[in-house]
């Protein structure tokens, strides 16, 4: 279960990305709630890695389809790194 | 459940596209009258997106060499370049590239495609990191994906967001950083000297596709590697012999004292078949002509320059603000337009490419016109004019796309 300050901060990150105005939850999904192509996601990586300063790779992002699965992620190189 | 269903909104959108008389997916060049000219539908057309930078696919020498190499080798060599498939011509292109560059080693692949694929795949490993250029060709991302590295990210051509996640990463671990030094949509250059000085200065090494820039960029035609003076940055130089060469095939050079041991390790390069020995003749003779074209390389630039100029002054919008490669971009405002321009062009005489998102970077809409140094100053000239009455015919106000 991710960290509530994590998951906070990556609504905060989507919100901008949130076209459709959706009410963001845990499991909003980023292809089929959102509706982001692969170029926006690229985009929106790129503001979590830099909010985190942490790297996000590309490996991973196909087990990435939820916001709290990010938010999980997120948790879990944070860890790591320190 | 058929496995094919996974493709139905692929071919929900393809048949969306409201194509009447003609289709990009079904173009078919019925006769090739020279580097520049086509009868495509029964129509002689001018080819304006064919990656044929330099013209060399009806070079006088590069045919002469592969009937030759036809004549006396047959039409393959039925293997790979580790057992039956290496011939003397094999090692001969090889050395051809290496002098060229000015290295000490070349690797020929059979395809451009497979000169990434080997490469970035062969040379990251599990415990090493590659960092790409987010608008990277597809070889680079299915290079990254064939490998067991860790594959990160950077924003196109922003030295910043290299950095940043350069320095993320941890330390002692094998970095290789690959970026292009033109890219294929846009013809956008990259950044080189400040993306390698930055790559360098966190020990990173260093790969850069010169697929779209080599033939044209630098004194010798090296690539802009060799324009910016930054070739001793560059580890690895992939290329291909598909544009600017006039055939097919890829490459990789480098200085790299260990460099040989990838022709025991890297899976695309083994495990495919050779090249013919005719499209071996045939690149070794483009590569030492193409070292001694100034003039033509000259005129390409002022080709694209023209064509640049051209269409800016008609009012359409462009990817580039200026002719930073033959790669022309014309960016159209929705994929409905694009597709009745791009048809609209072809029945007017002008095949360019059409590209689409989501294979566009930043969602463009794109009449992609890729110049070649053989197209004369009256067929630009012409191109011009056919991008202007396609417009009229559709009624686009351009100026206000």
């Amino acid at each position: 279960m991710a960290n509530a300050q994590t998951l906070d901060r990556i609504f905060e990150l989507v919100t901008p990305f949130n076209k459709k105005g959706i009410e963001l939850q845990a499991d909003t999904t980023f292809a089929t709630d959102l509706d982001l192509d692969s170029l926006t996601v690229m985009d929106l990586v790129a503001e979590i890695e830099d909010a985190f300063d942490i790297i996000l790779p590309l490996n991973l992002l196909p087990e990435l389809e939820t916001i709290e699965q990010v938010a999980d992620a997120v948790d879990r190189i944070v860890a790591d790194n320190d | 459940m058929d496995l094919f269903d996974k493709f139905d909104p692929l071919i929900a959108q393809k048949s969306s596209l409201p194509f009447e008389k003609a289709d990009p997916f079904k173009v078919v060049m019925e006769k090739v009258l020279s580097e520049t000219v086509a009868i495509i539908d029964g129509r002689e057309t001018i080819l304006a997106g064919t990656n044929n930078y330099m013209g060399m696919t009806f070079n006088e020498e590069a045919i002469a060499a592969a009937k030759e190499a036809l004549d006396n080798y047959g039409t393959g060599t039925t293997g790979s370049r580790v057992l039956n498939g290496t011939y003397s011509g094999h090692k001969g292109l090889e050395k051809t590239i290496a002098d060229f560059y000015g290295m000490d080693h070349c690797m020929v692949f059979s395809t451009g495609y497979q000169a990434n694929l080997g490469m970035i795949s062969t040379l990251a490993g599990v415990d090493d990191y590659v960092i790409i250029d987010a608008d990277s060709h597809a070889s680079i991302y299915d290079g990254c994906a064939m490998g067991n590295a860790t594959i990160v990210r950077f924003k196109h051509n922003d030295i910043e967001s290299m950095e940043k996640r350069l320095k993320r990463l941890p330390e002692g671990v094998g970095k290789l950083v690959v970026v292009e030094s033109l890219y294929s949509m846009l013809g956008d250059a990259a950044p080189l000297k400040e993306l390698l000085e930055t790559a360098k200065k966190y020990g990173c090494t260093t790969l850069v596709d010169e697929a779209h820039s080599m033939g044209f960029c630098g004194e010798k035609g090296r690539g802009l590697c060799e324009e910016l003076g930054v070739e001793h940055l560059a580890d690895f130089i992939v290329g291909t012999f598909s544009k600017s060469v006039g055939t097919v095939g890829g490459y990789c050079v480098s200085n790299h004292p260990k460099f040989d041991v990838l022709r025991l390790v890297c899976r695309p390069y083994m495990f495919t078949a050779s090249l013919p020995p005719s499209v071996v003749a045939s690149a070794t003779a483009a590569i030492k002509a193409l070292e001694r074209s100034g003039n033509r390389r000259a005129h390409l630039w002022e080709n694209a320059r023209r064509l640049h100029s051209g269409l800016k002054a008609a009012g359409f919008t462009l990817a580039t603000e200026t002719a930073t490669s033959p790669i022309i971009a014309v960016c159209l405002p929705d994929p409905l337009i694009a597709t009745k321009f791009w048809e609209k062009l072809l029945l007017n005489g002008v095949y360019v490419n059409m590209a689409l998102p989501p294979a566009t970077p930043a969602g463009y809409n794109l009449m992609r016109v890729s110049v070649c140094a053989q197209h004369t100053t009256e067929q630009i000239d012409e191109i011009t004019r056919r991008f202007i009455a396609t417009a009229e015919e559709l009624g686009l106000n351009v100026k206000a796309a």
